[in-house]
């Protein structure tokens, strides 16, 4: 048997050989072989973001706001690039040499084996150039996408624009999937519905060989994942109104909001200074934007939302009518004497026997009266406490018209505005050391008062509902098909009932008839306006003027505010303005071209 | 011992009979084989995870998320079925190995009946509870257990057909209802056993005939049919030249020459027509894997690219590219071996290697000190099991062997494989550890 025990070395020697052999093999394929280290280099994945289509915006009557336009950018993969020639890149990118660092520095803190826009928005001639050396760039590749497009050149503040998400919104979680490069909402319509219109990111993965050739799909596609394409969006504006506005106001600094009463659709939201939004999605954009910025007009500003500094002068008389009558302390018929005590009317009028007249020839006397007795009702012997507690109940009633507060328009950074508060006067002149005599000047809307063009706007829409408003809004719904989004259905009511609105609105019919908006009087086609003029007074320099109305007066269509700066008063600009889009609105026409040409002559801004 | 009190010697001695043995086998347990097999397992652990990571998304090594977690588990069980086999009366697997085999088969009949097809095999018995078990890997200990039981019978007469037809017997029915399962890679592994016969006196020319065999098959696929031909004739002639005394068997020799060539044209009939489809890839794929490398080239392709990519030192652990995002697929179970070459070079690899041939080499040797011919013989069966799936599973990483889907012993990712070998190598620990009592019988 000892043979058999033998066997064991044959056995041993199989085992040992085998170990060898596979030794031998793997030195050959891992140290000797170095086709499989190049082969490994470059059998890469390249991941393809696939982009989706970002959602497109349209107006009220289906015309297209924003679409989208193809774009190529040049993306890097930094593990996959290789005897880089910096020089060469340089010459066909067209960059110092440092940004070129930079910017290869940048493409690898992110990820070394995950692509980033190394150059992005190339032009065509570029697109074309590049594309022909890439061959002796690997790691280098043309990524397509698509960038914004605004054919009407308009709405630029309520749109917004869309630009390369910053470094710290990369870290914050909210923007969790982004990646550098990407493009994301930052301002407008753009911003605020971004998680609608930037649909769903695809990535499909791709085998490239040596050269960067692709192979064929990675698995047969296995690991891709499709883009979804955003949601369009209906908005509620009027292009054709929006664009008219932007006529009428092109040159002028302020505002021109126009809302649908009946639902709180913004209709026409012009901030103006304008720009055209397209300037903001080339590869100039860095350019346009700090030249934009950096303008004295501050055409960036967003003034419907966020000029909210300025007084609502007279037209917040409406506001003081309609509190003194809920409050039970004037009738429609209540008349005071145009007395000059305190405040001084700039004109004389007729007595303002009654509410209505004393809206019509917006009377600061009548109101200052009212004001008073509204504040100063007795409910304390101490006149001090007396006028607090009345302060405060007033600012309940006033902020219940929206104002002081921020409607929720679907824009980001809408601003609140200033209503004077009992706590905003114990500060500057401590507790029950001021009064009535210390803060008239509310009553006729100057003081501390602060009032955004939408709000005033809304106010407007609040009392063509006859006391209630719904919450303003420029989108309508998500997707061409969509219902109206549920957050702008509700109404909110304010403290006054609804009885009280009609004398009022007899006193602002009034105005445009045969008072101070005599400029916005349509009577002539039928259309009957209810308005209200307000200077607002301006430290800075020459008085704002607005102008704020609805028509029809019954069955009201529009509600608009129109607010232009320094440019006197609100009857020579503003209601020439309002009545001009009313009409446009309602008639899809305008008859009065006189009027349109003084408006474009900006004659009103050398009255005095 | 010699110097501990009297008073606890005589404890000692009080002690209950299972406390004696398991101190019996924790003394003669073979310490360098259990060590290896830690090493091997503890290795394969870390190599799992490694195969699972991913830089972008860090799981950590313990979570059960992530197969390296769960491994850990599968390790911890087997680590209890180590304790249970050697607590066990070792006498017990050499009295049992007959009823053992009888269950097994039993087993894998059932689950031929009972087991939902998963991707085209009926090899897996679902225990509930997410638990499934592969009877296949059972066979391997209880085929073992049982062909030594048989090979150590008193009547035994290895030269009787009637032996040698048995012997086959329980040899070949597991593999021909495993193949029935459709699990050809696991059935393959039974053509080990031919190494632990031979050991024990079969004919040396079953080995050479069927190595010549598998080589003609190979070198068929490689070599243009002609040019084979026409060697083989020159190496016959060359023979007989060289030893005149093949003339006198003249006859042999030209049948001899008719069965190769007749082997050689009917490869082609072989590979086309009796292979499925899924084999007849593996095999083109060995032969030139560059024909197709996104179709039945990819595996054999990117698990050469992975590993050749390690180059001499390797990546480093964790740094592997080509091993991440299933470039490589089975990336933790068979082809486990990818990342030790991508990630430790050639140096990782190789020490790997001679880590085997270490444990090979010393189970050989615990097979050899065994007194009886069964405790011998099933020592065998382990080490060509082992070594089986060793040149199967790294053979065909690096483009040696067609693509089999066995695991690397001890190493490759999962519950089934590692408790089968876990229970194949204790059985002889437990075995070994009691060979001086055989020695008292």
């Amino acid at each position: 048997m000892k043979y058999l025990e033998n066997r064991k070395y044959v056995i041993q020697g199989i085992f040992l050989v085998v170990g060898v052999l596979f030794a031998l093999r793997l030195f050959y394929i891992q140290v000797v072989d170095s086709s499989y280290k190049q082969a490994a280099e470059t059998n890469a994945i390249k991941p393809v973001i696939q982009y989706p289509f970002r959602g497109l915006i349209y107006d009220r009557n289906g015309k297209l706001l924003v679409q989208n336009t193809p774009v190529y950018d040049l993306m890097v993969i930094p593990k996959e690039v290789k005897d880089l020639d910096t020089l060469r890149l340089m010459e066909l990118v067209n960059l110092p040499l440092e940004d070129v660092r930079e910017r290869l520095k940048k493409a690898r803190a992110f990820s070394y084996v995950q692509p980033s826009a190394f150059y992005q928005k190339l032009s065509t001639e570029d697109f074309a150039r590049i594309q022909d050396n890439l061959i002796d760039f690997p790691g280098f590749y043309i990524n397509a996408r698509t960038a914004r497009g605004y054919p009407h050149q308009s709405l630029a503040h309520a749109l917004g624009y869309i630009a390369e998400i910053s470094p710290k919104q990369l870290e914050d979680p909210t923007y969790k999937g982004y990646r550098p490069g990407d493009y994301i909402g930052k301002s407008g319509i753009e911003l605020e519905y971004e998680k609608y219109l930037m649909g769903k990111r695809g990535v499909k993965y791709k085998m490239v060989n040596v050269r960067g050739v692709e192979k064929g799909s990675f698995k047969d596609g296995a690991y891709d994942t499709l883009s979804v394409a955003g949601e369009n969006l209906v908005s509620t504006i009027d292009l054709d109104l929006q664009q008219y506005g932007e006529y009428l106001m092109n040159g002028a600094k302020g505002s021109v909001v126009a809302i649908e009463p009946s639902t709180g659709e913004v209709l026409a939201y012009v901030s103006s200074p304008f720009y055209d939004p397209n300037l903001f999605t080339g590869k100039e954009y860095g350019k346009n934007y700090m030249a934009l910025l950096n303008e004295p007009n501050k055409t960036l500003f967003n003034r419907p939302i966020m000029a909210s500094s300025n007084p609502p002068g007279s037209i917040f008389k409406l506001a003081q009518a309609l509190i003194a009558l809920q409050e039970g302390i004037i009738t429609p018929n209540t008349g005071y004497p145009c007395n000059q005590s305190l405040v001084k009317c700039s004109h004389a009028h007729q007595a303002p026997t009654d509410l209505s007249i004393a809206i019509k020839t917006s009377c600061n006397p009548y109101f200052y009266q009212v004001f008073r007795a509204v504040l100063n009702q007795g409910k304390s012997k101490n006149t001090f406490k007396d006028t607090a507690i009345g302060l405060a109940d007033w600012r309940e009633q006033i902020t219940s018209f929206g104002f002081g507060t921020k409607l929720g328009i679907d824009l980001p950074n809408e601003k609140q505005g200033i209503i004077a508060s009992p706590d905003m006067y114990n500060k500057v002149y401590g507790e029950n050391r001021w009064k009535f005599s210390t803060i008239y000047s509310l009553s006729i809307g100057q003081g501390e008062l602060g009032v955004t063009p939408l709000q005033m706007a809304n106010f407007m829409a609040t009392i063509a509902n006859r006391g209630y408003y719904i919450t303003p809004h420029i989108i309508r719904s998500i997707g061409e098909k969509g219902k109206p989004l549920p957050e702008y259905q509700k109404r909110h009511y304010t403290t006054v009932e609804s009885r009280h609105f009609t004398p009022v609105v007899e006193g602002m019919a009034a105005v445009v008839e045969s008072g101070t908006g005599r400029n916005a009087n349509l009577d002539k086609i039928g259309i009957k306006v209810c308005g209200k003029t307000g200077t607002a007074e301006n430290p800075q320099g020459k008085d704002h003027a607005v102008f704020v109305a609805f028509a029809p007066k019954d069955d009201p269509k529009i509600a608009i505010a129109v607010y232009v700066e320094n440019a006197g008063f609100g009857a020579q600009s503003a209601a020439p303005i309002a009545g001009l889009m009313i009409e446009k609105y309602l008639t899809d026409s305008v008859s009065r071209k006189p009027m349109e040409q003084w408006v474009l002559s900006r004659k009103y801004l050398e009255i005095k | 011992m010699g110097v501990e009190p009297k008073v606890l010697r005589n404890k000692v001695v009080a002690a209950p009979k299972s406390r004696r043995t398991s101190n019996r086998v924790l003394q003669y347990m073979d310490w360098p084989t259990v060590l290896l097999y830690f090493l091997l397992v503890a290795l394969g652990w870390m190599n799992i995870y490694a195969a699972v990571y991913s830089p972008d998304n860090v799981v950590n090594i313990l979570s059960f998320d992530i197969n390296s977690g769960k491994q850990l588990v599968w390790i911890s069980a087997a680590v209890v079925l180590i304790v249970m086999l050697l607590v066990v009366d070792y006498k017990v697997y050499e009295h049992l190995a007959y009823p053992i085999y009888g269950s097994i088969i039993l087993l894998l009949l059932v689950t031929l009946v009972v087991a939902k097809p998963i991707a085209g095999s009926r090899s897996w018995l679902d225990l509930g509870g997410g638990i499934r078990l592969q009877p296949a890997e059972l066979a391997k200990f209880a085929t073992a257990l049982a062909a030594s039981k048989f090979l150590s019978s008193v009547n035994l007469r290895q030269q009787r057909f009637k032996d040698q037809m048995i012997l086959a017997g329980i040899t070949l029915l597991p593999p021909v209802i495993i193949i029935l399962q459709n699990e050809t890679g696991s059935a393959l592994v039974f053509a080990a056993f031919v190494l632990a016969y031979f050991r024990e006196g079969m004919s040396p020319l079953l080995l050479i005939v069927g190595g010549t065999a598998a080589a003609i098959f190979i070198l068929t696929l490689l070599v243009p049919k002609l040019y084979l031909i026409i060697a083989i004739t020159l190496l016959m002639g060359l023979a007989t030249w060289l030893d005149y005394r093949l003339l006198k068997r003249f006859k042999t020799m030209i049948l001899l020459w008719v069965a190769v060539v007749g082997m050689v044209f009917s490869v082609d009939f072989f590979v086309n027509n009796i292979l499925q489809p899924h084999q007849q890839n593996r095999i083109k794929a060995l032969i030139n894997p560059e024909a197709d490398p996104l179709g039945y080239g990819w595996n054999v392709t990117q698990s050469k690219i992975a590993i050749g990519s390690g180059g001499f030192w390797g990546k480093g652990f964790l740094e592997g590219t080509q091993t991440k995002f299933d470039f490589v697929p089975e990336q933790s179970t068979d082809f486990i071996f990818c990342t030790i070459g991508e990630e430790h070079g050639w140096i990782g690899s190789t020490v790997l290697i001679g880590l085997f041939m270490l444990l090979l080499i010393r189970i050989v040797s615990i097979a050899e000190r065994q007194k009886s011919v069964f405790a011998r013989t099933y020592g065998y069966c382990v080490v060509s099991i082992i070594f089986f799936h060793f040149l199967v599973n790294v053979g065909m990483t690096i483009g040696l062997a067609p693509v089999v889907g066995i695991p690397l012993p001890f190493f490759s990712y999962g519950g089934s494989s590692l408790w089968s070998f876990t229970i194949l190598l204790f059985i002889l620990i437990a075995i070994d550890a009691n060979r001086s009592q055989d020695l008292a019988r």
